[in-house]
């Protein structure tokens, strides 16, 4: 079980002047269960691809398998696909509609054809997954906090139970609290319910922290595809192409610049005091 | 699909007409209204097409790009055209049930769609050549004379370019709401009418919401900047009628003439 991307190609405003490669030949197999991060700069094609994988956006040319079966067939239902592959927009708030929370987040399930029980059920343990306390339930979306707004919004695409979770910059504009909420929260749906969460993120230290492996999208093609500690190694050329590597990679290239005889692999701070501790202790 | 709207959109090429005072363009979009509604005969038409086709050569936009405009009023125009077709008296040509088609019906059918694609085209035409802030420069200064019996010019024609400026962020914030209710199950083209309505719910409120909490921003943003209307408001690059816009009006102003001596002619 998995999504495949072959030979994937996509052409913005074709035929016309403003005509751009906003993906450029992707070959991809995400596995079931993993924790990807996608990395890359603004217009990188990134939210671009990742449109892609629920069939929002149909490529120029290539093929996308999920499961299997070829999504571009004659009678393939996107629907379906939907609601299997969630995706997350940025500043995904900015969809609220509904009058009440508990209503909003129920539209997903309801489109999936369930009855308003059924999606209140599905609601309800949305809502308890993301942390949103139940008296707020009967409130207006609109009256919540934008922290609080994001949460229900994240909450109205886990409520379609999706088998790939998307998320596409979903701490953008948010405080460091806010933000490790979310990004935690997120990490024990992938735990405990192990189902495959893809991150889009500007931010290394987050990455870095919870994904397994990392895709690097520059100018519409893959860069790297590695693991965390792998594509960090490149910080060099990730600056080149506007990116960094988490902060304390360069603390960990300056340790060993100085003579300390640290490996430069951490990049979290925990891997990073672990290993410097083990130094100073040998 | 939404994207195909290209009324209000700014296409640069940095060609003769781009260069143009925009008072000249205001007044030409004017006098070419006026041309597709006055011409007669097959003589005025020629010119008209040719008016506007040299316009548009010149202006070096693509065709194409300009006919893109043209499919967001298509419906518009059908209907125009069939009201047209069936209820025209005069000759009749075809006849089926209680539905005629004349000969007059055809004309005058054939007559408003040309004039409505002109209509359309002249004036995108105007706003591609024209960023919104020279639109409004040249609205405001051509108003200028209406100030003194307190129409408020300097307020209508900033209003008018938020509006102008609006149109293509609106168009990609639905765009973007769409796409994001579609990844949780809706379907904007499922069903009969009131369920289509209905469908429009999940994307009409965030969207107001969106638009209110935008204007909200940029009130706030233009009061940082102490914004309080015209009074007193000087400009940085003041408009100046150049060689280029003398012969501009000359031309139009020879256009105009020419089809009205036509039309006493004919």
């Amino acid at each position: 079980m998995s999504i495949i991307l072959d030979k994937v190609n996509y052409i913005y405003g074709q035929g016309t002047a403003y005509e751009t490669y906003a993906l450029k030949d992707i070959n991809l197999e995400i596995k079931d269960g993993q924790f990807i991060g996608v990395i890359g700069h603004t217009g990188s094609g990134k939210s671009t691809l990742i449109q892609h994988l629920n069939g929002l956006l149909r490529a120029t040319s290539g093929t996308i398998y999920y499961n299997g079966e070829d999504i571009y067939t004659e009678g393939y239902s996107m629907r379906a696909l939907r609601s299997k592959v969630g995706l997350v927009f940025q500043y995904p708030e900015h969809q609220l509609f509904e009058t009440t929370i508990l209503d909003d987040v129920c539209f997903g399930p309801m489109n999936q054809g369930l009855d308003k029980n059924a999606a209140q059920l599905r609601a309800f343990e949305a809502l308890h997954s993301v942390g949103i306390p139940e008296e707020l339930f009967d409130q207006s979306p609109f009256d919540l906090s934008g922290g609080q707004k994001r949460r229900v919004a994240i909450a109205g695409v886990l409520a379609m139970k999706p088998e790939v979770l998307i998320l596409d910059e979903p701490t953008a504009g948010l405080d460091p609290k806010g933000r490790d909420e979310i990004l935690d929260q997120v990490a024990e749906l992938h735990a405990k319910q192990h189902i495959t969460v893809i991150l889009v993120s500007h931010s290394m230290e987050d990455v870095a922290k919870y994904v397994e492996r990392i895709i690097v999208m520059n100018q519409g093609s893959v860069m790297y595809d590695d693991t965390p500690k792998n594509v960090f190694r490149y910080y060099k050329e990730l600056e080149q192409v506007g990116l960094a590597a988490p902060q304390v990679t360069y603390l960990m290239h300056e340790l060993q610049e100085k003579g300390f005889p640290v490996s430069c692999d951490a990049t979290t701070v925990e891997e990073a005091k672990q290993e410097i501790l083990s130094v100073m202790r040998s | 699909m939404l994207r195909d709207i290209t009324i209000g959109q700014y296409y640069p090429t940095g060609s003769v007409i781009h260069r143009m005072d925009p008072r000249v363009k205001l007044f030409g979009t004017l006098v070419f209204l006026i041309s597709v509604f006055a011409y007669k005969g097959i003589v005025g038409f020629a010119i008209v097409t040719l008016f506007l086709a040299a316009l548009i050569s010149i202006s070096k936009v693509p065709f194409r790009y300009m006919i893109k405009g043209l499919r967001a009023i298509m419906i518009l125009m059908l209907i125009t055209a069939l009201f047209n077709l069936f209820l025209t008296p005069g000759e009749v040509l075809i006849q089926v049930w209680k539905l005629k088609i004349t000969k007059e019906g055809v004309m005058s059918a054939i007559r408003m769609a040309i004039r409505l694609t002109y209509l359309i085209l002249g004036t995108s035409l105007m706003t591609l050549t024209t960023t919104p802030n020279q639109l409004t420069d040249g609205l405001e200064k051509a108003l200028k004379p209406l100030a003194k019996i307190h129409v408020p010019v300097h307020e209508i024609s900033m209003m008018m370019s938020i509006a102008l400026r609006f149109i293509p962020i609106l168009i990609e914030e639905t765009d973007k709401i769409m796409k994001a209710q579609m990844a949780r199950g809706a379907s904007f083209d499922e069903g009969n009418i009131i369920k289509k309505a209905k469908s429009l719910i999940p994307l009409l409120v965030p969207l107001f919401v969106s638009a209110f909490r935008r204007a909200n921003d940029l009130a706030m943003a233009m009061e940082a900047r102490c914004y309080c209307g015209g009074d007193g408001r000087t400009k940085m690059k003041p408009l100046r009628y150049q060689s280029l816009d003398y012969q501009a009006y000359a031309v139009l102003i020879l256009y105009l003439a020419l089809l009205l001596a036509l039309r006493v002619v004919l």
